[in-house]
């Protein structure tokens, strides 16, 4: 890509050095450290606003209990919903997936990808307008059925919500949010499996779908793992589908189903924060902290398994 | 199978050889198949109290069963088994197509009644029951979108630049890596960094259209230095080394040569950045708040954004709980003929300012 040797070892050559190239060059570098800069600026100045709370004593946090037992529920809030997302999302997304890239009609394939990624480009807010108008209602049938049918599971505990505003909800809005950003990395790591293996397995008599388990699968599985976690990354994160939808209680429950469910980290400070004042703006703040650490985490490690995959893909 | 011994003496009846694998369903019994099993699952619903989804559901089920157990019957396990997963893939795709298609139809359906003139001229300065307006949110958005673009492309443009031209090492790696996890930072993140960093500048409680504009712009940034250096890294290398050879410093090479070339890219990836941003609600909501009348200054105040003020009609209505309502799903219209449009603009981008090239 580069033209120029390395710049870290400077060069002693007689060629001028332009001034506008020294500030251009400059000034591109100086943007790439300022992205540095402004992420290492997230996580202080977060840190420098939640010392506040993590300093105040138990009785002034909301709740009146400290700042673990506040923040504690909302994180199994969010990571039940996340989860709940990513366990519907991932199979039907591998399909959809797979659909596009070798079932679908080849001169319409690229048209339903588009259509797909269409998902990814609506609001997250319309998302919450949909929840709790189409969705809620929708799934109220079914929150009774559960409740008496499955009752025995702690997920699906009752007593089953009215309004069908629960995390079950939620997690099926966040499963739809989050489908088109792992169908996206499948679609591509599927396409990417090396041809000369596709062929040689249909030569050999195999069907499509022998073909496809024998030669595309195993080569997109990393693939599949890290658009997984890249899409848990952005449930985790999701705000305003779960505000409006969700009606969540304050309690650590793990039911899916019923009013009681804990709210999630990020619809929290969404709904608290425009009114908070004082210790209580801190204290959001600092679960925001534990969000954006939480989905750092996800996201290196969803980075990580990435581009380790991209290594060793340039050898097939 | 046979052997060629005894073929001698059956020879007339069976001429072809091995045909056991040879038995296929006819071209269109599969669909047929599948249609009878619709057909059957829409009766079967029918008989319980018709409904839609349960239709549907039967349908889908008895078909596919329908397919698989002829196939197995006729073909083979392996050829039904290849069946039975073109049926499920197929599925998952017509399942993520029912969420799309509700939702744009809900929105449409509550967005129209309110999509009128006055939806566009009006604000809701003084407004508390029917009428009203999205004029002082749009326009919010609209200059909060365009300060936070004016923020992001030139920082990430150049990072592309310094990343695709010059970077090498370690700092590039890290810089890649840290960008790509700057994508998954969650919104409302965002949004409480820009706060705690205008807190810290100007005291607590401050709310400015700028404060938006900081958030959002590190939600953007990153994507526009992904979608930049995709680009950059496509322009040819000959390129650039032609411009070299006639002695053409660096960075008039990058400026003349690369960027014109990559500009139909760029455009295209700048304009689904902002596609990406101009929804974001959260962000928003901790930063910029909400206010009635129209406040065009991003340095004064609270500003009314698009997002938000869906947000808050649906939420907090007050005494004439429709006009709200009806107000809440037109916004949610507008913002997404904006993204659409958006989104449409970026693929004419492309398409009208590609390189010419195979001349």
């Amino acid at each position: 890509m580069t033209a120029t040797k390395a710049p870290s070892e400077p060069m002693r050559q007689p060629a001028v050095r332009r001034p506008g190239d020294r500030i251009f060059a400059g000034s591109a570098k100086a943007s790439g450290i300022f992205i540095l800069l402004v992420l290492a600026g997230v996580a202080a100045f977060l840190i420098g606003e939640a010392i506040p709370a993590l300093t105040a004593p138990a009785e002034e946090i909301p709740g009146g209990e400290g700042l673990a037992a506040y923040i504690g529920p909302l994180v199994l809030g969010t990571l039940l919903g996340a989860v709940l997302a990513l366990l519907v999302a991932t199979p039907l997304a591998v399909g959809i997936a797979l659909y596009v890239t070798y079932y679908a009609p080849r001169r319409i394939a690229a048209a339903m990808g588009y259509v797909i990624d269409l998902l990814a480009a609506i609001p997250s807010v319309v998302y919450g307008f949909w929840g709790l108008a189409v969705l809620a209602p929708a799934l109220r049938p079914f929150h009774s059925w559960a409740a008496d049918t499955l009752g025995f599971i702690p997920f699906f505990a009752g007593p089953a919500s009215t309004t069908g505003r629960t995390m079950f909800t939620v997690g099926l809005v966040l499963a739809v949010m989050i489908l088109p950003i792992i169908s996206a990395i499948s679609r591509e790591v599927f396409t990417q499996a090396p041809a000369l293996h596709r062929e040689a397995a249909l030569a050999l008599g195999a069907t499509r779908w022998e073909m496809i388990r024998m030669a595309v699968l195993p080569y997109g599985k990393s693939g599949v793992i890290a658009g997984a976690m890249l899409g848990l990354g952005r449930a985790l994160g999701e705000t305003m589908a779960v505000a409006i939808v969700l009606s969540g209680g304050a309690g650590a429950t793990l039911t899916l189903i019923s009013n009681s469910n804990p709210s999630t980290i990020a619809s929290n400070i969404a709904l608290r924060f425009p009114e908070a004042t004082g210790i209580d703006v801190n204290t959001l703040i600092a679960s925001g902290l534990v969000l954006f650490v939480i989905t750092l985490g996800v996201n290196m490690l969803a980075r990580w398994v990435v581009n380790r995959r991209a290594d060793f893909s340039g050898a097939n | 199978m046979s052997t060629p011994t005894r073929i001698a003496p059956e020879a007339p009846a069976r001429p072809a050889g091995p045909v056991r694998a040879q038995r296929r369903l006819p071209r269109f019994a599969p669909l047929g198949l599948f249609l009878a099993g619709v057909a059957l699952g829409f009766a079967l619903s029918a008989l319980s109290g018709f409904s839609i989804p349960t239709a549907v559901v039967y349908g889908v089920l008895l078909g596919t069963l329908a397919v698989y157990v002829a196939s197995r019957a006729v073909e083979g396990r392996r050829k039904a088994t290849d069946r039975l997963v073109t049926s499920l893939v197929t599925t998952a795709f017509g399942i993520a197509m029912v969420p799309l298609l509700s939702l744009v139809w809900t929105v449409l359906d509550n967005g129209l009644p309110r999509f009128d003139a006055a939806f566009f001229t009006n604000s809701m300065y003084r407004v508390v029951g029917e009428g009203g307006g999205a004029y002082h949110a749009i326009l919010g958005t609209l200059v909060i979108t365009a300060l936070a673009t004016a923020i992001s492309v030139p920082i990430g443009l150049m990072t592309a630049i310094y990343l695709v031209e010059y970077a090498s090492g370690r700092l590039k790696k890290s810089i890649t890596f840290f960008v790509d996890v700057m994508t998954g930072i969650p919104s409302i993140v965002a949004g409480l960094f820009a706060f705690a960093l205008f807190t810290l500048l100007f005291g607590g409680g401050v709310r400015l259209g700028v404060m938006g504009a900081v958030a959002l712009s590190v939600l953007m940034i990153p994507v526009v230095v992904r979608s930049c250096e995709e680009v950059l890294k496509l322009v040819p290398n000959e390129l650039r080394e032609a411009s070299y050879a006639l002695g053409v410093p660096k960075w008039r090479t990058v400026v003349k040569v690369v960027l014109p070339t990559a500009i139909a890219g760029l455009g295209t990836g700048i304009t689904l950045a902002v596609a990406r941003v101009v929804g974001e609600t959260a962000p928003l909501l901790v930063t910029v708040g909400l206010i009635t009348g129209t406040n065009l200054n991003p340095f004064d105040g609270r500003m009314a954004t698009l997002p938000v003020f869906a947000f808050y009609q649906l939420t907090q209505p007050g005494t004439a709980t429709q006009a709200f309502l009806d107000r809440a799903w037109t916004a949610a219209l507008v913002l997404i003929i904006l993204v659409m449009a958006l989104n449409v603009v970026a693929r004419l981008i492309s398409r009208f300012f590609a390189p010419k090239t195979g001349r």
